[in-house]
């Protein structure tokens, strides 16, 4: 099982993106945005519950017409970084969207830093350019959730 | 004089069979390995592979004619125009125009549509007109029409289709009316496949006097085209879909509208005389084509009709209804695909879903196996939301691919599956 197919699908990714973590609606966020990829039509809305300067809750819904909604890199992705983010304070935060963006975007594998921890098993993304922005769409919906001025109420 | 012409039609030529190994041998990059396995190209539907005699009908013009067309006394000139203007004549016999002049050279399909947008629809569209076009259209014939309609205060209407793809025509005759001015509908749907009955359209639209535009973008590459037949108005196609070049197109108008409208763009080649108090345009065709254009393809594309003249163009098209039919049947054998777009009458377009499994991932392990299909919403998005999808996968096949070709998509369906069911 050591396929091509197998090194991007790794098992991680395969296992979040069928069930995928916090994947609901916050309805105390207080900062939320909508990202979407025009290209293969994947969108996602991911919530932010932001307190001190610290990640609270967060949480992301995908979005579409049928059951399936988003490609499978996109749903794990942003499961995984739910996961990763609960707790962490921004500046942690934008280490860490920086290390992601970085490991996609390298050239080698041994630059991947061990801090992204179980992020790491989207390295075999990079080998798929069509596919990076898959993979970093939730992180780029974070940003714009994060960069928002006015505080969203969701009454 | 006893006619007996019937009897010699009546006698079909039958070929033994359609050998699809000569055929291949005259696609060169058909013959690779991609990923490390043989590439099997199922996304004709996006864009059909160059055989070499039109790569070196392309590289000749390059080698031995290169000079800008229409303007030089010099030898150069002369020869590139006598191929250029060949390879116009050689598109009117293909589509069956009545002359030449009729026949515009564009970039592709897309572009052709846009310029009887801008050369009809902004002469002739006014404030509360409509314009009619298909639920099933690709992006290129919705989003011209849109920006007419919006620029015009005038309003789009669209003829809605049944859950198999097909268009529902009764509710199109409920939409045409004294206020229609322009019908734009597509021959085939390039994310369904549905071939839609065009002399039908074409025929209940000129009771009221309304031109029809056809997108044949995906209908020229797959069967013969008779314009004068189908009694459209414009036809549109692009040469990149049907063995020639990218860069390459027409756009087809009948002769007695094109002389009444706008140009599309102003420049050099589209004009009689120019001094800054008035431009002459020039006749038909030069009126619509400014600039200088993609001559090398447009070239191709004649060098491409050439070639589509040396097969036979029945058994070409048998050969894809064929692997049209077995696709289907064994893909709709395997448990949690499902087929979209059933319509009785189809091209060679296989569009499907498989259970909780997102296109694009299909798409990229279909492409770890070396099979090339296109995932997406093929620029057909209000298509998807008609049959509730966000996207499909599509295999769309051309006269050069083979059941074994199909066989590897199934079993690389299988593979799909495997690693994310």
């Amino acid at each position: 099982m050591s396929s091509p197919a197998n090194f991007l699908y790794d098992e991680q990714i395969v296992e979040h993106s069928k069930k995928p973590r916090n994947h609901r609606r916050m309805e105390n966020a207080n900062r939320f945005a909508e990202g979407h990829n025009p290209l293969c039509g994947d969108h996602q809305i991911v919530y932010l519950l932001v307190e001190d300067d610290v990640i609270k809750d967060i949480s992301f819904l995908s979005v579409g017409a049928d059951s399936v909604k988003n490609c499978a890199i996109s749903k794990a992705s942003a499961s995984m970084m739910t996961k990763a983010l609960k707790g962490k304070n921004l500046p942690e935060v934008e280490t860490l969207f920086a290390e992601f963006h970085q490991m996609l975007t390298s050239a080698t594998l041994e630059e991947v830093t061990p801090i992204l921890g179980h992020l790491r098993v989207f390295a075999g993304v990079r080998e798929f350019p069509m596919r990076v922005k898959c993979a970093t769409l939730p992180w780029h919906t974070l940003k714009a959730a994060l960069n928002q001025e006015s505080i969203v109420s969701t009454e | 004089m006893k006619d007996n012409s019937a009897a010699l039609i009546e006698e079909p030529v039958i070929h033994s069979t359609w050998d699809v190994e000569r055929i291949r041998a005259d696609f060169p990059v058909l013959h690779q390995k991609v990923n490390g396995k043989p590439l099997v190209y199922l996304d004709n539907g996006a864009s059909s592979q160059v055989p070499q005699v039109v790569i070196d009908r392309g590289s000749l013009y390059i080698e031995e004619e290169h000079s800008n067309i229409h303007r030089g006394v010099h030898y150069l000139s002369q020869k590139a125009t006598t191929a250029y203007e060949g390879a116009r004549e050689k598109v009117k016999r293909f589509i069956n125009a009545r002359d030449s002049k009729e026949c515009i050279f564009v970039r592709g399909a897309t572009e052709g549509i846009n310029l009887v947008m801008h050369g009809y629809g902004r002469k002739f569209v006014n404030a509360g007109d409509e314009i009619i076009i298909s639920a099933m259209e690709h992006h290129a014939n919705i989003v011209p029409w849109q920006m007419l309609c919006e620029e015009k205060q005038a309003r789009l209407r669209v003829i809605p289709m049944n859950d198999a793809g097909e268009l529902i025509l009764d509710e199109y005759d409920a939409l045409l009316n004294e206020r229609t001015r322009l019908v734009a509908v597509t021959h085939v749907s390039n994310a369904l496949g549905t071939v839609n009955p065009i002399r039908e359209i074409t025929e209940r639209a000129h009771k009221y006097g309304v031109p029809v535009l056809i997108d044949g973008a995906q209908s020229a590459p797959h069967m013969m085209i008779d314009v004068q037949e189908l009694d459209c108005d414009f036809f549109a196609f692009s040469g990149h879909k049907m063995y020639a070049p990218t860069g390459s197109g027409i756009v087809y108008g009948k002769a007695e509208l094109l002389e009444r409208m706008n140009p599309f763009q102003g420049g050099g080649d589209m004009i009689k005389s120019v001094t800054f108090e008035k431009t002459i345009y020039a006749d038909l065709p030069n009126k619509f084509e400014a600039g200088t254009p993609a001559i090398a393809s447009q070239i191709g594309l004649g060098a491409a009709i050439d070639y589509l003249n040396t097969i036979d163009r029945e058994q070409a098209a048998a050969h894809e209804h064929e692997l049209l039919r077995y696709a289907t049947e064994k893909l709709s054998a395997i448990e949690g695909v499902r087929i979209i777009g059933t319509a009785r009458e189809k091209a060679s377009v296989l569009s499907f879903v498989i259970d909780e499994i997102h296109p694009h991932d299909i798409g990229t392990i279909l492409d770890l196996e070396g099979i090339a299909v296109r995932a997406g919403h093929h620029c057909a998005q209000p298509v998807m939301q008609r049959l509730g999808l966000s996207a499909t996968a599509r295999a769309s096949f051309a006269f050069y691919n083979t059941k074994e070709d199909v066989d590897v998509l199934v079993s690389g369906i299988e593979k799909v599956i495997e690693v994310l069911g």
